[in-house]
């Protein structure tokens, strides 16, 4: 009688956990539950792997739309959507050649919803390259990469090389005339301080250049083992180290203090509006406590808890509604235009004219100088020049603001005016003139190489800058400038070569005057 | 670091440099040095010791009716062979720039990817190329020729046949 009650009391026990099993495994995932109180949401953002990166509150600064435009977290947005796409493409891709084009044609034609997937994937890795190029002058140019917050600047340059990385070894994996051209010119640009060694004649025992190109294509020639190369590399080798990376420069951000802010911050932010909720109302009626000496100020020093929000919902759910618009947009896109994909590789006819993507074709015409300058040379400078910027600007006028401190937004509209008139000047005499080639077809190579439009372009910005610089009698002023007119740069060099440049990479107004075939 | 005579210091002063220290400085070292080592080691993996390209060397024969200064392509080569009066010769057709294939015309040759311009001979007349194009070795082989892109000849050797 006693055993009989005892197992239906067991067994009535098992119903009862039975039932409550759903609940409690969700409850058991999600200790903190639903995010009501502070107490709550502040262990929804920290007990969570995934969400711990972000701070428990974020400063009232930060959330302003104006602070970042969202650039950053638009970026990350891009990254996620070629990563899921991108794994989706390779069920069927094969990384043969001829086999690759073959299976790229499946994706395009039979594959379900492959065309679709591929061109997220094309469309999200360009908005990916867009806005970290943008993110990256919206840290400059509201300062925000002063101490303590060096470190992370060159975190971001390392991810911003990645990303391109990844953007031009994706572009071989179709095997098309498109992909095969643009890495064959990459690839010779790897090579390309052959032409400095070959000047000095040293090639024979010393040739980085050479080596450069072997460790990339495997081969002497773009072929079946580059081909495998650029496939490890995009799938397996950059996207581990830049999300290893990722991880490193969102920490950084909440380490160093949160997002970069005026010292006035708190007395110029508007006061909260009635309505906002939650505001941290209801927070434990306890003193705080030092629960942990970190080096440098704290994010609260001098200022309370007052200006800052619970990240969950406001830095949630902003981070979620770029998130949404970086999706949307990337949808839209590909809706609206497909991928490209030309003719299987001919590795005996380029295609004319030959052109990289469209954010290398900067580069490209600057190669189309000097191999050497334009495409290793240039840009080793230009990268050597942004990666010492917060070391040589120590100064803490306009720190956190869009074109504060000296000069401010006069200085970098001028020095875009000088950016682009000297760009334009330059390129326009080039085209008209040609260069030392074509007036002594006998100069040396080493002239050509150290005088051509590439650097005497680099050249002129790099004066206007110290005098900038010692005009304004501030280094960052003089970043100012130089910033300003790499960019102006950039943006005409790239407009340059990919509406402008035709057959023979000739110049042409427009692409209706090209030589028909 | 000064040194003292044995017997004035004393047991409470802190020696000089702690023997862990140099316990765990040595084996930080050692560490780093395996791993630059091994670094070393990984990278010389893809280093590959022998090339997966097509053979370098081939047989060409030329068509008869083939004019003085014309270019002759061998199917799936980028090579232009010419003949005149006093022989034949071989021009690579690989632009020294940026490695896109030049095409023969009028004046020379012309490179379709950044418009560098070579005369007849493969010398630079435009452009970014830092070099003339190489002239192949060429060698006479019964009845037709033999063409090594491993080999370049000065500009002007000519083979007869």
């Amino acid at each position: 009688m006693n055993r009989q009650l005892t197992a239906s009391r067991a067994l009535q026990e098992f119903r009862n956990n039975l039932r409550q099993a759903p609940r409690r495994i969700l409850e058991s995932a999600f200790r903190s539950g639903r995010p009501v109180s502070d107490r709550a949401r502040a262990l929804f953002v920290f007990g969570n792997v995934f969400l711990h990166l972000h701070p428990v509150r974020v400063h009232r600064w930060s959330l302003r739309w104006t602070t970042t435009l969202g650039l950053g977290v638009a970026g990350a947005a891009a990254f996620l959507l070629t990563l899921v796409t991108g794994v989706l493409l390779m069920f069927y891709y094969k990384p043969y050649p001829d086999v690759a084009y073959q299976s790229i044609k499946d994706l395009h034609f039979v594959v379900p919803t492959g065309r679709f997937i591929r061109n997220i994937h094309r469309w999200a890795g360009n908005v990916m390259v867009v806005t970290v190029l943008l993110h990256m002058a919206r840290v400059f140019y509201t300062a925000a990469y002063r101490k303590p917050r060096e470190f992370n600047w060159l975190v971001g340059l390392a991810l911003l090389v990645l990303t391109l990385a990844l953007a031009f070894t994706g572009y071989l994996l179709p095997w098309d005339q498109l992909a095969y051209w643009a890495i064959t010119i990459g690839a010779n640009i790897a090579q390309s301080p052959r032409e400095l060694t070959d000047a000095l004649g040293i090639t024979s025992w010393f040739d980085p250049g050479g080596l450069q190109r072997l460790l990339l294509l495997g081969s002497d020639t773009v072929g079946a083992e580059a081909l495998i190369r650029f496939y490890l590399l995009h799938v397996m080798i950059l996207p581990l180290v830049l999300a290893a990376l990722l991880a490193v420069h969102f920490w950084r951000v909440r380490k160093d203090g949160g997002l970069a802010r005026p010292p006035d911050a708190d007395r110029r932010l508007p006061p909260l509006p009635g309505n906002t909720y939650p505001v941290f109302t209801e927070a434990p009626q306890k003193t705080y406590q030092v629960v942990a000496i970190v080096r440098g100020r704290t994010p609260v020093v001098g200022a309370g808890p007052e200006n800052t929000l619970p990240s969950m919902p406001h830095l949630l759910y902003a981070e979620l509604a770029v998130f949404m618009l970086v999706v949307f947009i990337c949808l839209a896109l590909s809706l609206a235009w497909d991928a490209p994909l030309k003719e299987i590789a001919n590795p005996l006819v380029p295609e004319n004219p030959a052109k990289a993507p469209w954010y290398f074709l900067g580069i490209q015409e600057l190669v189309s100088y000097s191999a050497f300058m334009g495409g290793l040379g240039i840009p080793l400078l230009a990268l050597l020049g942004l990666g010492l910027i917060p070391y040589l600007d120590r100064e803490q006028e306009g720190t956190g603001e869009w074109f504060a401190g000296p000069g401010g937004a006069r200085l970098a509209g001028l020095s875009a005016l000088f950016g682009f008139a000297a760009v334009v000047a330059v390129e326009a005499f080039a085209i008209r003139f040609g260069w030392i080639r074509e007036w002594f077809p006998e100069a040396p190579q080493l002239l050509v190489t150290l005088i051509n439009p590439a650097t005497l372009l680099t050249l002129a910005y790099a004066l206007f800058s110290l005098w900038i610089l010692r005009r304004y009698d501030s280094v960052r002023a003089g970043a100012v400038a130089l910033f300003t007119c790499f960019l102006c740069g950039f943006v005409v060099t790239t407009v340059i070569g990919t509406f402008f440049r035709g057959p023979n990479w000739v110049f042409y107004w427009s692409a209706a005057d090209w030589p028909a075939h | 670091m000064t040194i003292r005579a044995a017997g004035t210091r004393s047991r409470l002063d802190p020696e000089p440099v702690a023997r862990r220290d140099v316990l765990g400085l040595a084996s930080l070292l050692s560490a780093a040095a395996a791993l630059l080592l091994s670094a070393f080691g990984m990278l010389r993996l893809p280093k590959p010791g022998v090339l997966a390209s097509a053979g370098k060397k081939y047989r060409v024969s030329l068509p008869e009716a083939l004019p003085a200064g014309e270019p002759y392509t061998p199917p799936g080569r980028a090579v232009a062979l010419f003949r005149d009066a006093q022989g034949v010769w071989a021009v690579s057709l690989v632009c020294t720039h940026l490695g896109c294939i030049v095409r023969p015309s009028a004046q020379g040759f012309e490179c379709p990817c950044h418009g560098s311009r070579f005369g007849p001979d493969g010398s630079v007349i435009k452009g970014p190329a830092p070099k003339a194009l190489p002239w192949l070795k060429v060698t006479a082989s019964g009845g037709g020729f033999l063409v090594d892109e491993g080999a370049t000849v000065a500009p002007g050797t000519r083979v007869s046949s």
